[in-house]
């Protein structure tokens, strides 16, 4: 019953979205005008039905219906209801239902907001979201569709892939990655939107965009930052990024929606890049859906893949479309969107910006590539070769440490020109940290060429940036005799996308120190211990105490109770590695435990035991700052956040009057709140 | 409009759809091994289940390759917690049984396990007809470069390896390698020992 | 398709990823080493170790992986620098079992030269033109506006 309705609700939803992506392009070129507002109903009624669809399977998961063919290959009565609920991302045909709920949630909030706008940008903006959406739900109308009837009704499942049920986190990652790769399609469909409704020549639908790309891009880094996390925590390898494809692929959309967020403000500023930026739009948006399709379609394996079917042939007929559409479109208006302007001189943050967009474009490239290669070099040569982390390591992170000194750089230097002495010396405190933050690096044991340079760069660009904070706040308590706490606050607002911006460096700095430091000083070592030895790591010490293990309705539990003991041998806590034996699966899921202070983690894994409970092999990593990692991307968050309620701007420079493309007419502005 | 740069644009993003179409022609779980045609690598291993006569060798008995230069030979990578050997089981013993008589020998090797579960394995399967072997510390997996169990190789008389075989092995398959890399006269053996 | 879901059951069917087998921590006899040899033998082995392929995970390198054949690999690793290998005679020697599939990163040579070549034509290209960029946007042209 459930499933019939769900289905049905679907079948009507990708009808719905046809019509009206259909409808749109009919009403603008017959001048009825009427005729959008049913196009934007079709958004409103799509994202009822798909609620609706999803609501039903989430009431599926919770009942244990097993007549549904999704809740019948993830669902069991012995999973804990969280983890139920949260499975309804947890394979693939309910991951597609999940992406197609996310987009008609997006598509009908654009819809809204902008819905008073006058032109044909919005309209046309929203038929391509309908398009996209109409694609996803022809695939939950046939190869994806997690509604298929079962008969006859199992009496219970397997229940979710035993690693996607051992960690909360899972409730959070793919949420949040789902809205940041999902989001990416607004701006996508403002540009093409754009285009379409001859709007290109003018910045109005970088200006409509940024807001949306700025939320998508907050969630898209606390994803990446939660998957990291979840890696950590639940693979027992004290690692939280491999370089896995599909790993690279959630990177590479981040990398190129950072320069977005760069270059849209040369845009704005100097009304230049406007080509580019439109590229670096585009191009974030078709790798969401290459990520996706790299993790769909089986070509690459990793750990993240699904079940492959045909649904990669679709998502590669659906890549082709969107490439060649969009190419076609930009390549052919590229003259007309195209600008010229200047820049205000060389030592100026416009340089830097151009810089930081090279190294953003170059790292994204030399990621792709390295992922890609393992394909082209069998086509080519025959032979199956990996790229993995030291690959990465040696031709990607270079370009990253440049980009850390970059971030210290952009905020000191003006828009506009300014005299190379006068950069110079707003180079000097910056340089102070630089060599600070160095000095305790050596001093720590660092050695490596790019820890050093890292840890350098990471002083000079903390500095950098709070050097701002420091100026504005000195300038505001000088001239209105504030106080520091509401100077400060008084800043942020009065300017918040630059001091959010500001907010934001800071947080990738710290992710940057903590990544480093966890890299440079980690210390591990793996040992058997019979109850009451104990083992000691890098100064940090630790004790088993018993082995033993319990019956949980879906897992057996085996752990390894340890005292972690301070410097007089006093017990000052407990860490609990365990192993958990799920009933389906005859591999046990790794269940390390970590204990986590300001300086760093001491992480316990569960190796081997002995079946009587006689001995444990344990691995103790200690990885220094790594917290700072997981503190680092709420930061950031939080600076996307004070940059988003900015109030809206106009462009500064009207565009210069194109001979080919019609006058732009004069458009009331919206806040978006 | 430009419709010559658009082209010009399409064309050059085929190269990469192309790439991905391909893709689906691999696969990425699929490793060719470079072992077959070459030497095969040298063990010598220690017998922990004797199999049944008139295979039989004693426990504690060593098998090494060296030996067995002039036969074909057989080696199964196997463990009792690998659900996919039980499958080849059934084959293996049973062809090893018909070659019985030719210049062939099938050896078992323990993988990543303990000897006492896989003796306790070989009995509740009903029994092995030719000796397993154990690995210490998969020395000899390594150097066969295994990813898994089970894995088959069949190795000439020469010592060189001639096939490796992923996943369970059916009686025809190794029957049809065994035959080819038999001197002719032993082929008349088998299929009388098959008809029978 | 039917090929593909063999090859599946049978990664699945391989696959160690995972802690070692419980049952055998006991058997398993770990080498006894005197502390000072310990840490520079540890330290190179770490190093050959994360260039391998952990041929039954996802991509991880048999340093970082838990499961049994990374250990044992790894302890293969550790024998033959005791013996005077070189890094380069033991990635030659796991190439010769296991392909070049085994490197984590692929030795420079025929194609995969483009591979490395790449990025760094990407950065330094990359410099110049926005050098030129910079300059051309700088220098006040007669036409502009």
């Amino acid at each position: 019953m459930i499933g019939l309705i769900a289905h049905n609700a679907l079948l009507l939803s990708a009808a719905v979205v046809v019509f009206g992506a259909v409808l749109t392009p009919i009403a603008i070129r017959t001048n009825r005008r009427e005729w959008l507002q049913l196009t934007y109903g079709a958004v409103y009624t799509n994202f009822l039905l798909v609620s609706l669809a999803t609501a039903l399977m989430i009431v599926a998961l919770v009942i244990h219906d097993f007549s549904v063919s999704y809740v019948a290959a993830v669902g069991s009565r012995s999973t804990p209801l969280l983890f139920t609920v949260i499975s309804l991302w947890g394979a693939l045909e309910g991951s597609i239902l999940f992406w197609a709920w996310v987009l008609a949630l997006y598509a009908a909030a654009v819809v809204w907001f902008h819905r008073n706008r006058p032109g044909n940008l919005v309209p046309y903006a929203s038929m391509t979201m309908l398009a996209v959406a109409a694609f996803f739900a022809i695939l939950l109308a046939g190869p994806a569709d997690p509604f298929v009837p079962v008969w006859p009704v199992p009496a219970d499942g397997p229940g979710p892939n035993t690693l996607l049920q051992n960690h909360v986190l899972m409730a959070v990652h793919p949420p949040l990655l789902y809205l940041g790769y999902v989001g990416m399609t607004v701006p996508f469909a403002f540009a093409i939107g754009a285009i379409l409704s001859n709007e290109a020549a003018s910045n109005d639908w970088a200006i409509l965009s940024r807001r949306w790309m700025l939320a998508s891009w907050a969630f898209l880094s606390a994803a990446i930052i939660a998957g990291m996390w979840w890696s950590y925590e639940v693979l027992g390898w004290g690692g939280y990024w491999a370089w896995d494809p599909v790993e690279n692929a959630s990177f590479l959309p981040w990398l190129t929606a950072t320069a977005y967020l760069h270059s849209v403000m040369v845009q704005e500023r100097r009304n230049m890049l406007r080509l580019w930026t439109l590229n670096l739009c585009v191009a974030t948006f078709v790798l969401t859906i290459l990520g996706t399709f790299l993790t769909r379609s089986g070509i690459l394996s990793s750990v993240h893949a699904f079940t492959t079917g045909t649904i990669g042939y679709y998502f590669l007929a659906f890549i082709a479309v969107v490439l060649v559409a969009t190419l076609v479109l930009v390549a052919g208006n590229a003259e007309r969107i195209r600008t010229t302007g200047t820049l205000g001189g060389v030592a100026s943050r416009e340089t830097v910006f151009l810089l930081n967009n090279l190294f953003l474009t170059a790292v994204m490239l030399t990621v792709l590539v390295g992922t890609l290669y393992p394909l082209v070099a069998e086509a080519i040569r025959g032979v199956k070769v990996s790229v993995g982390e030291p690959f990465f390591n040696r031709m990607a992170v270079p370009a990253m440490v440049a980009l850390i000194f970059l971030m210290g750089v952009g905020p000191a230097l003006p828009w506009g020109s300014t005299t190379v002495a006068e950069a110079r010396r707003r180079m000097i405190p910056p340089s102070i940290g630089a060599l600070v933050l160095v000095a305790i690096g050596v001093l720590a044991g660092a050695r490596g060429m790019y820890a050093v340079l890292a840890f350098a760069f990471v002083g000079y660009a903390a500095v950098g940036n709070l050097r701002e904070y420091w100026i504005g706040v000195r300038a505001r308590h000088r001239a209105h005799g504030e106080n520091w706490g509401t100077a400060l606050v008084r800043l942020i607002l009065g300017n918040r996308r630059r001091y959010g911006g500001y907010v934001a460096h800071i947080g990738v700095l710290l992710v940057a120190l903590g990544v480093t430091a966890s890299s440079t000083f980690r210390s591990e070592r793996e040992a058997t211990l019979l109850p009451g030895e104990l083992l000691t790591v890098a100064g940090h010490t630790v004790r088993l105490q018993s082995v033993w293990g319990r019956e949980e309705p879906q897992r057996s539990v085996i752990g390894a109770t340890m005292d972690v003991l301070g410097t007089d041998g006093v017990v000052i806590g407990t860490v609990e590695p365990r192993m958990n034996y799920y009933h389906v699966s005859d591999q046990p899921v790794p269940t390390p435990d970590v204990r986590s202070s300001i300086r760093g983690d001491l992480y316990v894994n569960l190796s081997a035991f002995e079946p009587n409970g006689a001995n444990a092999t344990v691995k103790v990593i200690v990885e220094p700052l790594v917290p700072w990692i997981w503190f680092g991307g709420f930061v950031i968050v939080l600076g996307a956040v004070i940059g988003m309620f900015h109030r809206g701007r106009r462009t500064t420079i009207p565009p210069a009057p194109m001979a080919s493309a019609p006058l732009p007419e004069p458009r009331v502005m919206e806040t978006v709140p | 409009m430009n419709w010559k740069r658009a082209t010009i644009a399409v064309f050059a993003s085929t190269p990469l759809i192309a790439l991905f179409a391909y893709g689906f022609t691999r696969d990425p779980g699929e490793i060719p091994s470079p072992l077959p045609g070459r030497e095969a690598p040298e063990f010598a291993l220690e017998v922990f289940a004797p199999g049944e006569a008139p295979l039989a060798r004693r426990v504690g008995d060593t098998i090494s390759l060296r030996e067995l230069t002039g036969k074909v030979t057989v080696v199964n990578f196997w463990a009792s917690w690998c659900l996919a050997c039980r499958d080849e089981h059934e084959a293996l013993s049973e062809t090893a049984r018909q070659y019985a008589f030719s210049p062939t020998q099938f050896v078992g090797v323990l993988y990543n396990d303990r000897p006492a579960l896989g003796v306790n394995w070989i009995e509740r399967m009903g029994g092995q007809s030719y000796p397993s072997v154990t690995d210490e510390r998969s020395r000899t997996a390594i150097d066969y470069g295994l990813y898994g169990v089970p894995e088959t190789f069949v190795i000439d008389p020469s010592g060189r390896i001639a096939y490796k075989h992923i996943g369970p092995i059916t009686s025809s398959v190794l029957r049809s390698w065994i035959d080819s890399l038999l001197p002719g006269a032993a082929t008349d053996t088998a299929t009388e020992l098959e008809t029978r | 398709m039917r090929r593909m879901r063999l090859s599946i059951a049978l990664i699945v069917a391989f696959c160690l990823a995972g802690p070692a087998r419980a049952q055998d921590a006991g058997t398993v006899p770990r080498p006894a080493l005197s502390a000072a040899e310990d840490s520079t033998l540890e330290a190179r082995t770490t190093e050959v170790a994360s260039m391998l392929r952990c041929p039954v995970c996802q991509g991880e390198s048999i340093q970082d992986s838990p499961s049994e054949l990374a250990q044992n690999m790894r302890a293969v690793v550790r024998d033959q620098l005791r013996e005077g290998k070189t890094p380069d005679e033991i990635k030659a020697y796991f190439v010769s079992k296991y392909g070049e599939w085994i490197l984590l990163e692929p030795e420079m040579k025929g194609l995969n030269v483009l591979l490395y070549v790449f990025p760094v034509l990407l950065v330094v290209g990359g410099l110049a033109l926005v050098t030129v960029l910079v300059r051309r946007w700088t220098t006040p042209q007669p036409s502009e506006r």
